[in-house]
């Protein structure tokens, strides 16, 4: 038998490996998906392994007025991304890390790595990075208190933000039709969109469009510096699914109080494979039915979600009170 | 635990009129409202069918038809038909604008939360949901009436305040179907009168903007 504390730890290095590994496939296969979805062959999943692969080969490139904060922002962003995508619970209930931090934590990280990201933009002084910096900063302000609503509510319903005790309310199944959830959980769906700049908030396949957010405030990297921002940019959309599988479906994880089953880690990374297919699947399918909004129209978008979230908390104090 | 889903499935159903209502206030184009309408008209059909099981009471399926086929089918059916006629200008036309609006939504609802659970503390629980929920829906419709400028929009206002009615009639035990049946008929006869109306106001002052009248009957200099 393995000692407890190793085979946390060996769990815990597979988590971070495998969400390492599967975020390019992830947005390889959504991308896949998409142009299958559109009747053209499309890139092979396997595409953004050689496209992080060639850039990485590839020189950097910086501008005379890079100030350090250009020069640190990417490795920054990739660190926070990766440790926050080892607090999420993805395949196993219990990691030794998911302790580290709960729910409002994970927003905290991922605030900085946007934070980071914005000031970046505006560090090279070019137009384009201080459009996509300030637009980010519109969403962020947004979203945020989108998303902490949305916590709260969790929080009403499950009694607690740390996401396996959430995870193993709803694995309970002590909620049954829960309104509350249903309505944080558009609520958060709403908010991944616009954090991960889909459509409708953002277009992720163009490059030159005056109304793109995130491509406008990396436009001045290159290199590493930028295949660094890219794998922490598809890091970023694996958390927000890992995140509500975790929360809203968690069935099938692996549960790690009773000493772990070696069978019982493998369907789980089945199960999880699962849902990151079903996943992009779904995001290609919703990007094709809608169009674009305009940047303005984001801020009523994101404030449906917030009074979403909202009235998540008033229907669970409704029912709390009675 | 057949209560319990009972609970579950009718406070589903009234979250989703509720949503619909929210629904109506978000959407910017008249076809999108109608929709919403038409959305929020078969969830208190829907209410109103479940409540008919589970209370057995069959004179709610009475209801939950009316809702469905008067509300859900036929009025989204004739307003479409009357934009279409009319030839109105198919953006909704608000006197605030949406945001606020949506917020001025969340503050009623908490309102009507607040003021019907301190109200009705002996009755069961789901009775007080369903009524905080419908009595949110009604003051919904109002804001929905106060804040759009269009006639037309107005009167979905309108209807959708009397789809928090039903809401709470079928809610509460011992509606007499009499009542139901001449607030379902008034409600015809009001959405008859409406589109005569719209002609009329149409034929007179060539818009459905209630801003004309009021400068008419010399309300505003």
């Amino acid at each position: 038998m393995i000692p407890a504390a190793i085979s946390a730890l060996l769990l815990q290095l597979l988590h971070v490996a495998l969400a390492l590994a599967a975020a390019p496939l992830l947005v390889g296969s959504t991308r896949f998906a998409k142009s299958r979805l559109q009747g053209r062959r499309g890139p092979s999943p396997i595409q953004p392994y050689r496209d992080l692969l060639r850039l990485l080969r590839k020189e950097t490139v910086l501008a005379h007025d890079a100030s350090w904060i250009f020069r640190v922002t990417p490795y920054l962003v990739f660190s926070i991304m990766t440790v926050a995508a080892a607090m999420v619970p993805m395949f196993v209930l219990d990691l030794p890390l998911a302790r580290a931090g709960d729910l409002i934590a994970i927003v905290a990280l991922i605030a900085t790595a946007r934070f980071f990201q914005s000031l970046a933009g505006l560090d090279i002084g070019t137009a384009f990075g201080g459009i996509g910096a300030s637009r980010e900063a519109l969403i962020g302000s947004l979203a945020e208190p989108a998303v902490l609503m949305v916590a709260f509510a969790l929080a009403l319903v499950a009694g607690t933000t740390a996401l396996p005790a959430i995870a193993r309310f709803v694995l309970s199944g002590g909620v049954g039709v829960e309104v509350s959830l249903a309505l944080a959980l558009i609520a958060f769906l709403i908010v991944a969109i616009a954090e991960n700049g889909r459509v409708p908030v953002d277009n992720p396949a163009t490059h030159l469009e005056l109304t793109m957010v995130h491509e406008a405030m990396v436009l001045e990297y290159s290199g590493r510096n930028l295949a660094l921002i890219e794998a922490a940019q598809m890091l970023k959309l694996l958390v927000f699914i890992s995140l509500i599988s975790a929360l809203f479906a968690p069935w099938g994880m692996a549960s790690a109080e009773d000493g772990l089953d070696f069978l019982e880690v493998l369907a789980g990374i089945a199960v999880f494979g699962l849902h990151l297919l079903v996943a992009a699947i779904l995001i290609a399918a919703v990007e094709l039915a809608i169009a674009k909004m305009r940047v303005f129209r984001v801020v009523e978008f994101l404030g449906g979600a917030f009074i979403l979230a909202v009235l998540a908390v008033v229907f669970r104090f409704v029912t709390e009170a009675s | 635990m057949f209560s319990t889903i009972a609970y579950d499935l009718s406070h589903l159903a009234g979250a989703t009129v509720l949503l619909a209502g929210f629904v109506v206030l978000y959407q910017r184009r008249l076809l999108g409202v109608f929709r919403a309408f038409a959305l929020q008209s078969l969830a208190v059909a829907a209410a109103a069918a479940w409540q008919a099981y589970s209370q057995d009471a069959p004179h709610l399926y009475v209801t939950a038809a009316i809702a469905f086929l008067l509300k859900g089918i036929a009025a989204p059916i004739a307003l479409n038909w009357i934009v279409r006629r009319l030839d109105i200008h198919r953006t909704v036309e608000t006197a605030v604008g949406i945001g606020p609006t949506m917020l001025a939504g969340v503050g009623l609802v908490v309102l009507a939360t607040l003021l019907v659970l301190p109200v009705t503390v002996s009755s069961a629980a789901l009775t007080r949901e369903t009524l905080a929920i419908a009595l949110s829906v009604v003051l919904i419709g109002f804001l929905v009436m106060i804040t759009r400028r269009n006639a037309i929009t107005q009167v979905v206002g309108f209807m959708s305040l009397e789809n928090g009615l039903v809401l709470a009639a079928v809610g509460v035990k011992g509606m007499p179907l009499v009542v139901e049946m001449s607030v379902a008929f008034s409600l015809l006869i009001a959405f008859i009168l409406f589109g005569i109306f719209f002609f009329r106001i149409r034929e007179r002052f060539d818009t459905l903007d209630l801003q004309s009248i009021e400068s008419f009957r010399g309300e505003r200099r």
